[in-house]
């Protein structure tokens, strides 16, 4: 092939094993994504208004009628609004694989001998930075509003750690979702119908003593109520029960679900 | 490459979208270093194939390689091999113009150095370097349209697909286009392009292979479509109604296969068309014989075929809209 022949040495690609691109490609995309987010502020204030609003509402409108046994609200309430913050992440990494579908980029990227799982990885991983911003606003807005976490470094650890792991696996199930609906606005409306009863139905703002039976049962078992029960206990420096492990096997468990389904989906993944 | 392998070669490829056929047995053969124009109406199937042929698509049915290898099959190999520029441009709004390029070098895992000097180059081929630094979202649609072509040059692929390349372009950056496809080629580039202009792959192509309803019903260098055409039109407007019959009439004197050749006559627009052969030298003598015969005319003219002209000659209808499968305009043929 002429072309290739005549390539001068600084031209021709750099060859290096597989696994090495995985994450080469992965972090290109991570910091495209990422130099992004300053220049579409309205995203990032978007991200961050709403739970502020649910900090607002539930501490001072409903907080006063729920009783969480003794605790204070803002207490109780915190790690919830964490957990919901994060959760609610995963729609914001599925629009915007969805928008990169829709303006072809995705195209783009198919077209090009980069890793298969690179648009995905750099995706998640900037989602996961983002979040770790938001989160940070929330625990602000928590202390303003009289939130008095009790935990040592070894508690604050764990809770941000199980949060930085739960928004990395929720995205790769936004990622999913997104590769399965493709458009934008049906990919916004979906995240809603699967995140909401997750959040809502679990131990994020009210005890799930109070519910209905078949509600409690759902509740008591979902990922999110153990998440919650887990970060609740690590901030609060109270004894964090079998659902510390069951809330990092449920964060694994969908890591090795929607990571290679999300992976095989992109590969067939079509534009229109 | 195995020698005498076509670097493109496609066979009987079908590709369905539910019930719409896209592809219905589509057959290619592009040599190396040359350039195929793949010229056809909406929906005949471009995109589609272009799709296939970068491995974007799986088909249906058919088999394609490129460079020799399975489009499917061997489809990682072959993503280092060529360079795609989709129908539709596909830039980062939220990156600046050098920031796209440098990603896509190094998402062809160029070195980082390199991927940057790329970018500049590029930007300074397609006029977009005082542009470069800012975000692509302030483009205009043709600035995205040529960022988004130098994004399949970063590379400089050994073989290059370019889908509607010029579609969106003003006149300038279309000849400027041209000229940047006309160096590729003459570096040895195999391209494949798809226009719906017979002009841009005329000038472009070496060889045409007109596509329609997924399917490539003709297939030749674009000397030998025209041949198929049958030459030049020559096209007439009557000032006066009642002289449309008179002008056909002198017409089909010269017209390429004698009375009946082609002539046609659109009433409401007091228009005559016929093929012709004889340039300059056969209008002075249609000119001649209309004024003989008293017939004033509001404008008169020769054309080169366009792309309709080659479609009514191939399939007996006019290219566009191919939804309703008729021609636009009414044109009968004179009796
Ligand atoms: N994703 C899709 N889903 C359904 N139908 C599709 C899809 N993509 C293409 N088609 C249909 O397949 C046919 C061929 O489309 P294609 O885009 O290949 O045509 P084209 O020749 O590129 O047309 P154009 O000149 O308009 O770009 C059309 O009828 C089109 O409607
Ligand atoms: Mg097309």
């Amino acid at each position: 092939m002429s072309a290739a022949n005549v390539r001068p040495e600084e031209a021709r690609p750099l060859q290096r094993s597989r696994l090495y691109w995985a994450f080469a490609d992965g972090w290109v995309l991570a910091k495209r994504n990422l130099v992004q987010i300053p220049r579409i502020p309205e995203l990032l204030v978007f991200a961050t208004i709403q739970p502020v609003m649910f900090v607002l509402l539930f501490r001072y409108v409903f907080g006063g009628a729920i009783d969480v046994g003794g605790e204070s609200y803002v207490n109780y309430l915190m790690a919830g609004i964490f957990v919901q913050t994060v959760a609610f992440g995963a729609v914001t990494t599925g629009i915007g694989l969805a928008e990169d579908l829709k303006r072809g980029l995705v195209d783009r990227f198919r077209s090009l001998p980069m890793s298969r799982s690179a648009v995905l990885t750099g995706r998640t991983i900037a989602d996961l930075v983002r979040n770790v911003f938001v989160v940070l606003v929330m625990l602000l807005v928590g202390l303003l509003v009289g939130f008095r976490p009790e935990a040592g470094v070894a508690g604050w650890a764990g809770a941000v750690g199980l949060l930085l792991l739960l928004s990395f696996s929720f995205s790769w199930i936004g990622a999913t979702v997104a590769l399965l609906i493709g458009s934008v606005e049906a990919v916004q409306s979906a995240g809603f119908i699967w995140l909401f009863p997750l959040t809502f139905a679990s131990s994020a703002f009210v005890q799930t003593d109070n519910m209905p039976d078949i509600l409690r049962a759902f509740a008591n078992n979902q990922p999110i109520t153990l998440i919650v029960d887990t970060v609740r206990g690590l901030l609060l420096d109270r004894p964090v029960g079998p659902e510390g492990w069951q809330a990092l096997a449920w964060c694994l468990g969908i890591l090795l679900v929607f990571v290679p389904l999300s992976v095989s989906l992109y590969r067939r993944v079509s534009a229109r | 490459m195995a020698e005498g392998r076509p670097a493109i070669l496609a066979e009987g490829l079908e590709k369905s979208y539910g019930t719409t056929r896209a592809l219905a047995g589509l057959d290619l053969a592009v040599e190396e270093g040359t350039v195929l124009g793949l010229l056809g109406p909406n929906g005949a199937g471009k995109t589609t194939a272009v799709r296939i042929l970068t491995t974007l698509l799986a088909p249906d049915a058919g088999r394609a390689e490129v460079t020799g290898l399975d489009v499917v099959r061997q489809a990682d190999e072959l993503r280092s091999k060529i360079g795609l520029t989709g129908q539709y441009a596909a830039v980062d709004e939220y990156l600046t113009g050098r920031e796209n390029l440098e990603m896509v070098g190094r998402l062809y895992h160029l070195s980082k150095k390199y991927s940057r000097k790329r970018a500049d180059e590029l930007l300074e081929r397609f006029d977009l370097t005082g542009a470069g630094s800012r975000l692509v979202k302030t483009y205009s649609g043709g600035m995205r349209r040529r960022l988004d072509l130098a994004a399949s040059l970063v590379y400089s692929p050994p073989i290059l697909f370019l889908d509607e390349p010029t579609t969106g372009l003003d006149p300038r950056s279309r000849l400027a286009m041209w000229e940047i496809i006309g160096e590729l080629v003459s570096g040895g580039t195999t391209l494949l392009l798809t226009t719906q202009y017979l002009d841009e792959a005329d000038r472009l192509a070496d060889r045409i292979a007109v596509v329609d309803t997924g399917r490539v019903i003709a297939e030749g260098t674009a000397d030998e479509l025209k041949a198929k055409v049958g030459g030049e039109r020559l096209e007439l407007v009557v000032s006066e109604d009642s002289d449309l019959r008179t002008a056909a009439r002198a017409l089909e004197r010269h017209a390429k296969g004698g009375a009946g050749g082609g002539v046609r006559t659109d009433v409401d627009r007091r228009h005559v068309g016929a093929t012709v052969e004889g340039g300059a030298r056969l209008l002075v003598s249609v000119v001649r014989d209309l004024d003989a015969a008293g017939v004033q005319v509001d404008d008169l003219g020769l054309h080169r075929p366009t792309l309709d002209d080659v479609f009514l000659a191939l399939t007996g209808r006019a290219a566009e809209p191919s939804e309703e499968g008729l021609p636009g305009h009414q044109e009968k043929e004179t009796a």
